[in-house]
This record gives structure tokens, C-alpha cells and sequence, in this order.
């Protein structure tokens, strides 16, 4: 804990945690249908399966409609600006190792904008737990293609499609060096949650890829629930075939696909404690 | 409005130091290029200097190599602190001349000026003999290459060294406390340094200063740092313990610095993957209720503005150190300018209150950063620190400074207070922070507009309350004396603001002593404006010039939007690379006074 | 993907959590509906789905009541999954719309009545122990008549028009 923060000395309430113990009060907006009433649950279900008191929890995300999320836990949140959660997160989790921080947002958010610090954040392998929303589509600016958008998908800013490939986040977070890469989907929230709750449990940077359909912008996604299956095989630790599932992977298999055993970036104080006295002594004549 | 331009430099009340006298102060030029070395033998200068007792400063420059481009260390040694650079220089010494004329601008020589070359390096340019100095030649190759192992700089050091009056015994100290390899090479090195001292000795007419007994140290206990060094110092005696930077000239040094001091402080320094990931960053990390700060010059400082956004709406306290540069955009990375002021104050969408301060010299960078913390916490809000490369990345001997004791004082809730509302309107605006670990009180912290509770709003009535609070917090603070530096006396007043400070208060002491009385205020406190306290300053002031660095103005405009000045407000401004000099500001000065 | 019938649980306090946990977890979905359904002032649809969280609740209560619990036990581990992804009587998420009217959330909460009902004749079948078999036929004929009184509901509810859906105003978007 860093020494910078002094916290009070509280009692511990009696009983384990349940999941509604990490739900606010607050009603979500989304539209109903949507995935992310599913993540909502799975996140608080796995909040519980690892029981960390809600207050020890940071949620923190960046814009959209999954980012949204914060405020519908019961936990300290942190809604920040577009495309920068996983900075704002490194930060918090750098400057507080004792609390568990959950980095939460949109395929728009986490893979356009915020694709740099995606690639920095798994580099640097900071003990997080990223899940993104992904629902192949900007929801919250009214529907236009974002990276995991598939070429053909029509839209008023990219009439015929963008023609662009779509983004491959679980190749890119493997490559990049993050410690544990799964793919869920809203659909089978319990499923979910226990892959959130072990992708919390695993140390350095955990990359949680949920399929989140957008019931206004891509009905069409109501298929997913027919598409998505459990991973014909189970993790390996073994990054090149990771890799080479991952590459031929057609975006439908769930569970966890990679656990890695990274040293987790290093956390904490380190060295010999010096005073301010003696770092002023470096000045003097 | 008045604007007197200056595009050259050169003064007319400048002092030429008349040869052979005891001298007050002398500027002095290293000169070099091609690996000469020219850097370290100036870093020693001033080492050997403050072990000789004296005060000084040095500016470095150079061309755009990495290694072995020109480069000229640029000196000034005076018994009393000094905070800007001379008029002109007394010595130009010069290990060789390639694109030494480069540097033509920066070293104005005085009339009574001395350069020594190499006499096997050729002619100087004729550009440095215009205004009368003379040129002595020394074969200092020869004599750096009869002792083998020894380099040509060590040589230059002792020439420039005994030039300027060091004492033998302080030279050597100098160099024999910062030999890191061979002993031998010591040994040679040493004595490369002797024969620079013999061969110096017999140069006439360049004005020594006066030493007291050899090695006396003054009474005052001193410092020698640069300016990024102070800011790192301040902000972690502040109580910053968390940083997260990505380089860039002329901020580095900063990062540099406090890399080893914030882990020997049980802190952490990060580096970022880029400018937006560092304001990001700290702010996540203050959330989480660690004191943080960043360091960077106005590019980066450009890439942070939204997330500097954020923290001012979600009440976040952090600080930015801008080194500032010129600009704009890629602009002159090396060389000092104090053009980011305009962006500094008002360079964030929406109506976004903050907190800008900045140092008036090499050793304010430390207190005004450790300022910067204090505010910046006690106020939950972004603090901007406007130092500048000038400042930063120049090293100076300099009294040391008190400490004045600012410190991190965050307003915090307690663990499961009831009916908490983390941005509760309150009548000094700061409410208190719930820091994430403490129950019974947690909330998110958001970008959008809020009710007092922290929950999303777009209501007029909230964003009102919000807009007030948020303005009200830094306008009702009470800052103290620390918001500006009034000095002097008159009815007419220069109000300036960070480096410039230096060469008002030289330019001001020089005219004091014609019996010419000018006020100064030097704002340490730029946002929020305070009109309350700078007409209280300016009471008895009938004028006012504004002086600064940069092309357009930005103070002088920003005094006359934020504030009522007396009288027909005037302006004196010039954009860099190059600094403004004490007698060139005191020549303005006069003729501004005559008008 | 291969189908072994499922296998019932052995005690009846092992079959009765597993169907308090239905009930539990229908209950809070019909309640998140709810919730949702107020949120986009579809207030029929939201009073609807509130009324079927209490309905599922009672139900939860009642089998705690016979049970002598105080507390639930604890759920499935991994979930309750049954033919799909969620337990038997829980509607998907995905299946509600804005718009949607209280014909349509009859029509959700039939199927789910449904599911439940043949999800017990399934225990009832599979059952090893006389104390389950004799529960799950119980509770299949609870949820039978469930079913009937949904259908009578719908019988007083109008059928939606075929552009029930069409909303004029294109989305917005907030942030």
C-alpha cells in the first residue's frame, strides 16, 4: 500500500459477499436487450465468486455505452474520458497495489482511441482485468463501424462497408504480451462471470473479450446466441499455439484461451528508504 | 497599446568591464565541437567556482547533433546570486570554430571582450570581432597532446579558469570530485589543467574576479541545481509520490531526476507510452488518493489538455510541469521562450477553472512546485507549473532557499460518514474526497456534469451549482504572499512573470543605482487572476509595461482582459531563442519612463 | 453436441434448491426487466414484469416455507444451465425490446413457464429417489397450471399490431 494514503480502520461486516451486495442502486440506460445488462451481472456475480469487499474494487472506464458500468456497481468508480481507461488504471493500480482494479469498456473505446495504451497496457503486463464490451459497433454515437466491424457492415458513414479488416483484439493482446487472453459472451452470463472472476484471480494483465450484442444498432447479432460456443479445447500456456488458435479462431469459441505465467509488473516499494533530507544533500555546497 | 520592440540586442547602459579591474561579474564562453568536450569543462567551471565561494550560472547550448556537434557553455560568475545571464561576454574561448558562429547571437561580445583560439584552428568569424574584442591565440592542442592521455577541454578549463580568477585549488578539487574513470587519467587530466592555468595566466585584459581567502565559503549555505532539478525536489518535498511522464526537451531532466528520488521516497515513476497516457495516468493514480504530477513542454502539454479537462471536472488534483519551449507546435525544442502562456490559462474546452503557477528562477523552481502540490491538493484541482528551458535545464550556485513548508493537505471523508456527496456544494467549494479502500462511501468519478452526488446530470440547476463551485474553490483561496513578488518602489511598476523575472530585477537594480525608481511585480500566481490583490500591488502606480518572452503578447493581453491597469498599459515583448538581457530590458525601461 | 439426459439430484433437498434457485433467479430478472422497462417509460410493460418478479418471489418463498430455510443455499456453482446458457425459467436478456407490449412479455413468460414445466417432467423422469420423483411432479403440475393462467392473461391483453416496433424518432446518442 502506498504510503501516501493512510485508510481507516474498519470492521468487517459479517457473511460472504453475494452479488446483489455489488449492485448500486442506480437503473441502467441502456436499451433493454442489450448484452451489457447481462455483463452488469456477470461482473457483480464475479465480484462475489472472489469476494473483495466492494470498496476495495475499482470499476474504471472511459465513454460509451459500456462505460457506463461504474456507476452500477457498488464499488469506487472511475468514468474518464474516451480511449484512456487503461492509462487512468495503470495509474490508480501503480499508485494503489492493494485495491483490484477492473478496467471495463466498448470495442469503440478500447480498440479505435484507445488502441495505443491496449497494446502498452498488455506490454507492460500491470496486474489489471480488462473487459471489453464488444459489440462491433460506436452504440453510443448512433451506429458507426468500429474496429471489429465487420468490412461489408453498411452504415451512413461508411455507405457498402468500410472494406477495412476488422481488429483482431485476442491476436493483438496475445502478441502484445498480456498474461491471460478469454473470450465470453453476454448471452451466458454465468460462464462470464467465471471467467471474469479467474481472469481476476490470474496475476499480471487479464484481457476478458465479451460479445455484447447491440440490440438497437446490429439486431442482427441476436444470432450470436446461436454462434457462440464453449472453446472445443482448453487454455494452453503455451503462447505459439494460442497463436495459431487465435489466428483461426472465427470469434465464436468462449472461455479462457491463454494463461500465461509473465512476471507481473512490479508493484510496491522498492529499494532503500532515503530521507527528503538526504535528497536535498545532492544540492548542497 | 505601446509597443516597444527591441529586435537586437544590445544595450547601451550594459557596463563594460574595464580591463584589468576587479571584477563584479564575468561571462564567460566555452566553445567547441566535435567531442572537445566543451560541456563538462563548463559544468567544472561553476563547480569550481561555488568551491571558490562565488555564485553563477550556466546556460548551455548547441547545435542539432546528438554527439559531436557544436556546442558553447555559456558562464556567468558574480560574487552575489545572480539570476539572468550578462549583457556580453568578457571570453569567448573557443577549442576549435566550426559552426561556432552558429552561436553569434547568444555570445555578444563586449568591446573589451578577449576570445583565445587554437591558434592551429584558424580565425575566429569575424562576426565575434565586430564589436572590438581582441583575439589571443594558444596552441592548446599542443599542449593538451604533450601530455598523453590528457584531453583538450581540461586544458581549456584552466585557461578559462585562471581567466576568470579560480583559484588553482578549486579547480582541482572541482575535477578530481567528479572523476569517475582511471586514475592515471586523473593524473594526466590534472595536469593538463595546471598547464591551461599556467597558459592562462599570461593573458592581459580580461577582468579576474576577486576571490576572498582561497576556497572561503560565504556565510550563506548554498545549492548548486538546475531548474529541473528544483521541480523534481519540490514536488516530492511536496508530497508528490507518483509521476508518470513521457520525455521530451526540455522536461526530461525533470523525469530524470525524480526517477531515483521517488522510489528512495517509497513513490513510483512510470513512463508512459505517450502524453496521453501520462495525464491519464495521474489522474488515476490521485484518484486513488496518491499525490501526482507529470512533467512535460508544450506539445505534450497540448496532448494532455483533455485530460487536464478531466481532472478540473471531476475534481482531481494534479500537477503538469510545462517546461516551456519554443513553439509553436514543434517550434525550437532547445531554447527558452514563454509563449505557452495563453494556452496554460485558458487552453481547456468549457469553462474550466485552474490553477497556473510559475517559478521566477532557477531556485523558485523548487518552492513554487512544492506550492503547485499544495494548492493543486488542497483545491482538488489540475495545477500547471509554467517553468521554461531557460530555467530548467541551466545550472546555478544559489543561496538556499527556505524551505516554506507547503505540503499535500487533501480534504478527505471519513469511512462510512453518512449522506456523503462527493461533490457537495460547500461554501469554500472543496468537498470533501472519499479515497477509494474507505466504506460506506464510495462513488464514481466522472467527466459529465454531476449533482452534487457525482451522479450524471445535464440539469441546469446542477451545472450551475457545479460551474460555481468549481470557479469558487480557486477564486476564494486565500494564497497568501507567495502570489506574486513585489519589489521596489514608484509610481511606475514592470510586471513580468518567470524567467524574465531575473533580468527585471538586474535591469531594475542598474537603473536603481542612476536613481531611477521602478516597481516590479513578478506574478507567481497567474490563474485565477486575483484584481483584488494586484491593485492593492499597483497602488501609487500611474503606468505599467508588461515584459515577457513570446511574439504575441499573451501577458500583456491577459492583464488586460483579467485586470483593470492604471494608465495607458505598455508592452515589451520578444519571442526567443534569445534570452533578453538585464541592460537591453533597463534601456527600454528609460525610454518608456521618458515617454 | 451429445446428450446424455440429465441426471436429477438424488435428495430432495438437492432437486428443492435447484428449483428455489429457478424461481430466485427468474425473479430477479423479471425485477431487472422491470427496471429496465421504467427506465424507458414503458410503464404496462414495466408494472407487468414487476407483478411476475413478486409472482416468482412467492413462489421462491414458498418452497424456503416447506424447506424450513431461512437463507437460500448456495447456488450452483457455474450456474444453473439448462438447455441453454440460464436456468429454466429465466427469459434471456436479449428478448425484451422498448417498445414491447404486455402481449409480448406474456408471450416471454409462457415459454418460460414452459421450459419449466417440461423441465420437471424431465426430473420426474430421470428422478432415482421417490422423494424427488414425487416433487418434480408436483412442481411440474404447479407450473401446468402456471402456464394456463398465463394463457388465460393473454386472452385479455390485445394483440399488438404488426408496427408495434416503429419508433418515428431515430436514436440519440448522450455522450
Amino acid at each position: 500500500m502506498n504510503d501516501a494514503v493512510t485508510l481507516p480502520e474498519t470492521a468487517e461486516a459479517a457473511g460472504p459477499l453475494t452479488a446483489k451486495d455489488y449492485k448500486s442502486a442506480y437503473k441502467p440506460i441502456w436499451c433493454p436487450g442489450c448484452g451489457d445488462y447481462s455483463v452488469l451481472g456477470a461482473v457483480t456475480r464475479a465480484f462475489a465468486l472472489v469476494q473483495v469487499r466492494p470498496e476495495n474494487i475499482a470499476v474504471v472506464s472511459g465513454i460509451g455505452c459500456s462505460s457506463r458500468i461504474p456507476a452500477y456497481t457498488s464499488c469506487y468508480g472511475f468514468h474518464g474520458v474516451h480511449g484512456r481507461s487503461l492509462a487512468a488504471a495503470t495509474g490508480l493500480k501503480v499508485a494503489r497495489p492493494d485495491l483490484t482494479v477492473l478496467v471495463a469498456c466498448g470495442d469503440g473505446d478500447g480498440y479505435s482511441i484507445g488502441g495505443n495504451h491496449f497494446l502498452h497496457a498488455c506490454r507492460r503486463n500491470v496486474d489489471l482485468t480488462y473487459i471489453v464490451m464488444d459489440n462491433h459497433v460506436y452504440g453510443m454515437t448512433k451506429g458507426q463501424p468500429s474496429p471489429t466491424t465487420e468490412p461489408d457492415w453498411d452504415s451512413k458513414l461508411a455507405p457498402g462497408g468500410t472494406g477495412v479488416r476488422s481488429f483482431h483484439p485476442l491476436v493483438i493482446a496475445l502478441a502484445s504480451g498480456a498474461n491471460f487472453v478469454a473470450r465470453a459472451f453476454s448471452g451466458d452470463p454465468n460462464g462470464t462471470a467465471e471467467i471474469i472472476a479467474q481472469a481476476i484471480r490470474h496475476p499480471g494483465f487479464s484481457f476478458v473479450e465479451i460479445l455484447s450484442p447491440c440490440v438497437t444498432f446490429r439486431p442482427e447479432q441476436r444470432s450470436w446466441k446461436e454462434q457462440a460456443r464453449p472453446s472445443p479445447v482448453g487454455p494452453t500456456g503455451d503462447a505459439a499455439q494460442a497463436a495459431r488458435r487465435l489466428m483461426t479462431d472465427d470469434g465464436f469459441n468462449i472461455g479462457v484461451l491463454y494463461t500465461g505465467d509473465r512476471t507481473p509488473y512490479p508493484l510496491g516499494p522498492r529499494g532503500t528508504r532515503r530521507s527528503i533530507a538526504e535528497l536535498e544533500a545532492e544540492f548542497t555546497l | 497599446m505601446k509597443v516597444i520592440s527591441r529586435p537586437e540586442s544590445q544595450s547601451r547602459t550594459g557596463t563594460a568591464s574595464p580591463a584589468g579591474e576587479a571584477a563584479t561579474s564575468i561571462s564567460i564562453a566555452l566553445a567547441g565541437s566535435g567531442g572537445s568536450g566543451v560541456m563538462t569543462a563548463g559544468n567544472l567551471l561553476l563547480d569550481a567556482a561555488a568551491k571558490a565561494g562565488l555564485y553563477g550560472l550556466m546556460v548551455r547550448t548547441s547545435g542539432p547533433q546528438i554527439r559531436g556537434g557544436e556546442a558553447a557553455a555559456l558562464l556567468r560568475l558574480a560574487r552575489r546570486q545572480t539570476e539572468s545571464l550578462d549583457d556580453g561576454f568578457d571570453l569567448l574561448l573557443a577549442i576549435d570554430w566550426q559552426n561556432i558562429n552558429r552561436f553569434a547571437d547568444e555570445i555578444p561580445m563586449r568591446a573589451s571582450g578577449v576570445l583565445v583560439g587554437d591558434s592551429d584552428e584558424g580565425e575566429p568569424p569575424e562576426v565575434f570581432l565586430e564589436g572590438g574584442a581582441r583575439f589571443v591565440s594558444l596552441p592548446l592542442k599542443k599542449i593538451a597532446k604533450a601530455i598523453p592521455g590528457s584531453w583538450i577541454n581540461m586544458v581549456a578549463l584552466g585557461v578559462s579558469g585562471a581567466l576568470a580568477g579560480i583559484p588553482a585549488e578549486a579547480l582541482e578539487e572541482a575535477l578530481r570530485a567528479s572523476w569517475k574513470r582511471a586514475e592515471t587519467a586523473l593524473q594526466a587530466n590534472l595536469q593538463a589543467l595546471r598547464a591551461g592555468i599556467e597558459a592562462g595566466a599570461q593573458i592581459e585584459g580580461v577582468p579576474r574576479m576577486t576571490i576572498g581567502a582561497a576556497g572561503a565559503a560565504p556565510a550563506a549555505p548554498r545549492w548548486l541545481l538546475s531548474g529541473n532539478e528544483g521541480t523534481g525536489f519540490g514536488a516530492v518535498r511536496g508530497g508528490i509520490r507518483f509521476v508518470a511522464a513521457y520525455p521530451i526537451t526540455p522536461a526530461t531532466e525533470v523525469l530524470e531526476w525524480l526517477a531515483p528520488a521517488l522510489t528512495k521516497v517509497g513513490g513510483t515513476l512510470l513512463q508512459a507510452e505517450d502524453e496521453l497516457a501520462s495525464i491519464n495516468m495521474i489522474v488515476g493514480a490521485s484518484y486513488g488518493g496518491v499525490p501526482s504530477l507529470t512533467a512535460t513542454a508544450g506539445p505534450g502539454l497540448a496532448l494532455m489538455t483533455e485530460g487536464i479537462g478531466l481532472a478540473v471536472g471531476a475534481e482531481v488534483p494534479v500537477v503538469v510541469v510545462d517546461v516551456m519551449r519554443g513553439g509553436p507546435s514543434t517550434g525550437i525544442p532547445a531554447k527558452s521562450e514563454q509563449s505557452d502562456l495563453s494556452f496554460a490559462v485558458s487552453g481547456l474546452h468549457g469553462d474550466a477553472p485552474r490553477l497556473v503557477v510559475a517559478p521566477t528562477s532557477i531556485a523558485d523552481c523548487v518552492a513554487t512546485t512544492q506550492w503547485a502540490v499544495e494548492l493543486a491538493e488542497t483545491l482538488q484541482s489540475p495545477a500547471i507549473v509554467l517553468s521554461d528551458q531557460f530555467m530548467g535545464q541551466s545550472r546555478a550556485i544559489v543561496e538556499r532557499p527556505a524551505d516554506p513548508g507547503f505540503s499535500a493537505k487533501r480534504l478527505v471523508v471519513e469511512a462510512n460518514a453518512p449522506d456523503f456527496k462527493r461533490y457537495r456544494d460547500t461554501p469554500s467549494g472543496v468537498s470533501p474526497m472519499a479515497i477509494p479502500g474507505t466504506p460506506g462511501v464510495v462513488y464514481t468519478a466522472d467527466g459529465l456534469e454531476k449533482n452534487e452526488g457525482g451522479i450524471p446530470s445535464s440539469q441546469a440547476r446542477d451545472h450551475m451549482t457545479q460551474l460555481e463551485k468549481r470557479q469558487r474553490k480557486l477564486a476564494q483561496y486565500d494564497y497568501g504572499r507567495w502570489w506574486a513578488d513585489i519589489e521596489g518602489e514608484g509610481d511606475a511598476a514592470i510586471i513580468t512573470f518567470g524567467s524574465v523575472t531575473g533580468v527585471a530585477r538586474e535591469a531594475l537594480s542598474r537603473l536603481a543605482a542612476r536613481g531611477v525608481t521602478v516597481k516590479l511585480v513578478a506574478l507567481r500566481l497567474l490563474a485565477p487572476a486575483l484584481p483584488e490583490k494586484l491593485e492593492q500591488a499597483l497602488e501609487g502606480v500611474r503606468r505599467v509595461l508588461v515584459v515577457e518572452q513570446n511574439h504575441s503578447a499573451q501577458l500583456f493581453r491577459y492583464l488586460r482582459a483579467m485586470y483593470d491597469l492604471p494608465g495607458k498599459p505598455a508592452s515589451f515583448h520578444r519571442p526567443g531563442p534569445l534570452p533578453m538581457r538585464p541592460g537591453e530590458l533597463a534601456d527600454v525601461i528609460l525610454e518608456w519612463r521618458q515617454q | 453436441m451429445s446428450r446424455a439426459g440429465p441426471k436429477a439430484p438424488r435428495t430432495l433437498a438437492e432437486f428443492m434448491q435447484k428449483a428455489l434457485e429457478m424461481e430466485i433467479e427468474a425473479s430477479q430478472r423479471y425485477a431487472e426487466f422491470a427496471d429496465a422497462m421504467e427506465m424507458h417509460n414503458n410503464r404496462e410493460v414495466a408494472d407487468l414484469f414487476r407483478r411476475m418478479s413478486g409472482i416468482e418471489n412467492r413462489h421462491a418463498e414458498q418452497i424456503m416455507a416447506e424447506m424450513g430455510w431461512k437463507e437460500p443455499p448456495p447456488p450452483t456453482p457455474g450456474g444453473f444451465r439448462w438447455e441453454g446458457f440460464e436456468a429454466p425459467e429465466t427469459i434471456a436478456v436479449d428478448e425484451v425490446h422498448y417498445l414491447m407490449q404486455p402481449y409480448h412479455a406474456l408471450t416471454l413468460a409462457l415459454a418460460s413457464e414452459e421450459r419449466a414445466e417440461r423441465f420437471f417432467a424431465q426430473m420426474a423422469e430421470a428422478a432415482t429417489t421417490e422423494p424427488v420423483r414425487k416433487a418434480a411432479l408436483e412442481l411440474m403440475g404447479e407450473e401446468r397450471e402456471h402456464v394456463e393462467l398465463i394463457r388465460q392473461w393473454m386472452q385479455k391483453v390485445p394483440k399488438p399490431d404488426r408496427n408495434w416496433a416503429d419508433d418515428p424518432d431515430p436514436p440519440r446518442y448522450t455522450d
